[in-house]
């Protein structure tokens, strides 16, 4: 699997870290609650299919990008800086 | 069919003619007092035991593809009770002991090989959390020695264990780990839930779960609608996608882990052996493979197949720990798609549907679990109960934060198990 960082350009898979599904970039109000918080932590999607997740570039450019990938094929779909993702 | 020693000696004189199918192909009934989704390792143990301890034979195992095709064929045979912390503890404790009469409950031969299981440590600080692993373990009541250098040396004397990097520096012995014939363990629990009246249909997908006033009426597949009292969700990898048809989210992510196996050799390898500093661990399969693996991938996956990194960690890995290895030829790798949760532990629990039941988030160790997980998973869907060894295996844990089960202790994130 090779990404596309909007920085550097394709890349292998092992100069980034992965974070994990992109609903970390909605991070809820710290009053939001108990449930709103343990979707944001715990409960996922889990598409087997397209997904949003976050790769960090940490062996490149050190930003954080939004991958639109399928999970099912494992196809890199598209690629985005996490600072100019809708939230 | 009963199975004997002398009717292995006489279809061995006859041709091999005289087995039949061990379970039935029935099509699905109208309705059931049970329905299991799912026919891997722990949704036949599940049914198995449904009918034998609480004798509910009116029930059926629901399998999108055939038996032994999922995670229950593709693991690394592996069959240990060496957790930690409470919760895990005693449920692995437990189920270990059930292995040990597997073969006499089923009269079938999963080919149960407690050759023992050595974990390595490579440093004085790993030694001591070995050491505290091993009192833990002795404390459940299992099996654990603290074997120094030496030690290892009789047993794996084929290590490097004067590698620059990571000299090995002893291992925590367990006798009773081993591994066991992973598809006999799937074929002798179908063929004993058939043999006690289960239907097991294979090829039917569940396509929806029908809900009432927040109570589980039953199941629509691809070979038509099934009513049921009781409805249990053991899907594993599939779990987020099965439970969605119930309106739920569940903590887990889906990745892939991969396993390997070499060309068969003569017997080389006679223990499982893991490596302390890194993700390796290996035993030889009663064919002359070597069955080996490492960490998931690191991303969610459906796969069922992973990426070049993870294999070149594990075959250095390899080579770091037993130079000879590299002069086996790898034959095949798969991947198997792992249920993760945030903490790394299980899910045996109600849902808030009820008559509706979830056994999930097994991650990378559900092998060894296959008779706990059914033995406990139907005793709550039998009872309402909680079975004591599996009880902390609660849903709510993630929403509430107590009762945590993070064994590795790297934290209770899903990126990090």
């Amino acid at each position: 699997m090779r990404i596309t960082c909007p920085n550097c350009g394709e890349r292998d898979r092992r100069e980034f870290y992965y974070q994990g599904d992109a609903v970390a970039l909605s991070r809820p109000a710290p009053d939001a609650g108990l449930e709103a918080w343990d979707d944001y932590l715990h409960n996922r999607e889990n598409p087997a299919g397209d997904t949003r997740d976050l790769w960090f570039h940490e062996a490149g450019c050190g930003a954080w990008v939004v991958v639109t990938r399928n999970t099912a094929t494992h196809a890199v779909l598209d690629t985005a800086l996490a600072e100019r993702s809708p939230r | 069919m009963g199975y004997s020693g002398f009717r292995v000696i006489k279809e061995g004189l006859f041709g091999q003619k005289g087995w039949k199918p061990v379970w039935r192909d029935p099509a699905p009934k109208a309705a059931y007092d049970a329905v299991i989704i799912g026919g891997g390792g722990h949704g036949l143990s599940t049914a198995f035991y449904l009918a034998k301890e609480h004798g509910m034979t009116n029930i059926a195992v629901l399998e999108k593809g055939y038996i032994g095709g999922g995670n229950v064929g593709r693991n690394t045979t592996i069959v240990r009770a060496n957790y930690f912390l409470p919760g895990n503890s005693e449920f692995y404790s437990h189920s270990l002991k059930m292995w040990e009469t597997l073969e006499q409950e089923l009269n079938y031969n999963v080919m149960h090989s407690q050759r023992g299981l050595i974990n390595l440590f490579h440093s004085d600080s790993q030694r001591d959390a070995f050491a505290r692993r091993g009192n833990a373990m002795i404390n459940q009541g299992d099996d654990a020695i603290l074997l120094d250098q030496d030690g290892v040396r009789e047993y794996l004397p084929y290590l490097d264990f004067d590698n620059v990097r990571f000299p090995i520096y002893g291992g925590l012995y367990h006798p009773r780990g081993g591994t066991a014939r992973h598809d006999a363990v799937a074929w002798g629990y179908a063929r004993g839930a058939d043999l006690r009246g289960v239907d097991i249909i294979q090829n039917c997908e569940v396509t929806g779960i029908d809900i009432e006033g927040g109570v589980v009426k039953g199941v629509q597949t691809t070979r038509g609608a099934i009513r049921a009292k009781k409805v249990g969700i053991v899907v594993a990898g599939r779990s987020s996608q099965v439970a969605a048809m119930a309106g739920m989210r569940l903590p887990i992510e889906s990745h892939v882990l991969q396993a390997f196996v070499t060309e068969g050799l003569k017997p080389v390898i006679d223990h499982v052996v893991s490596f302390g500093m890194g993700h390796f661990y290996i035993s030889q399969s009663d064919k002359g493979g070597l069955v080996f693996g490492g960490d998931i991938d690191f991303y969610a996956s459906y796969a069922a197949r992973g990426n070049l990194p993870m294999k070149e960690h594990v075959m250095d890995a390899a080579m770091t720990l037993m130079p000879m290895i590299g002069k086996a030829k790898v034959l095949r790798s798969w991947g198997g798609i792992m249920d993760m949760t945030p903490d790394g532990s299980p899910i045996i629990d109600k849902t808030p549907t009820e008559g509706l039941f979830i056994d999930c988030g097994w991650c990378y160790g559900g092998f060894k679990a296959v008779p706990g997980s059914g033995f406990s998973f139907a005793h709550l869907m039998a009872t309402g109960q909680h079975h004591a060894p599996a009880a902390k295996f609660r849903l709510d844990r993630f929403r509430t934060g107590a009762g945590l089960m993070d064994e590795e202790g790297t934290g209770s994130q899903h990126n990090l198990h």
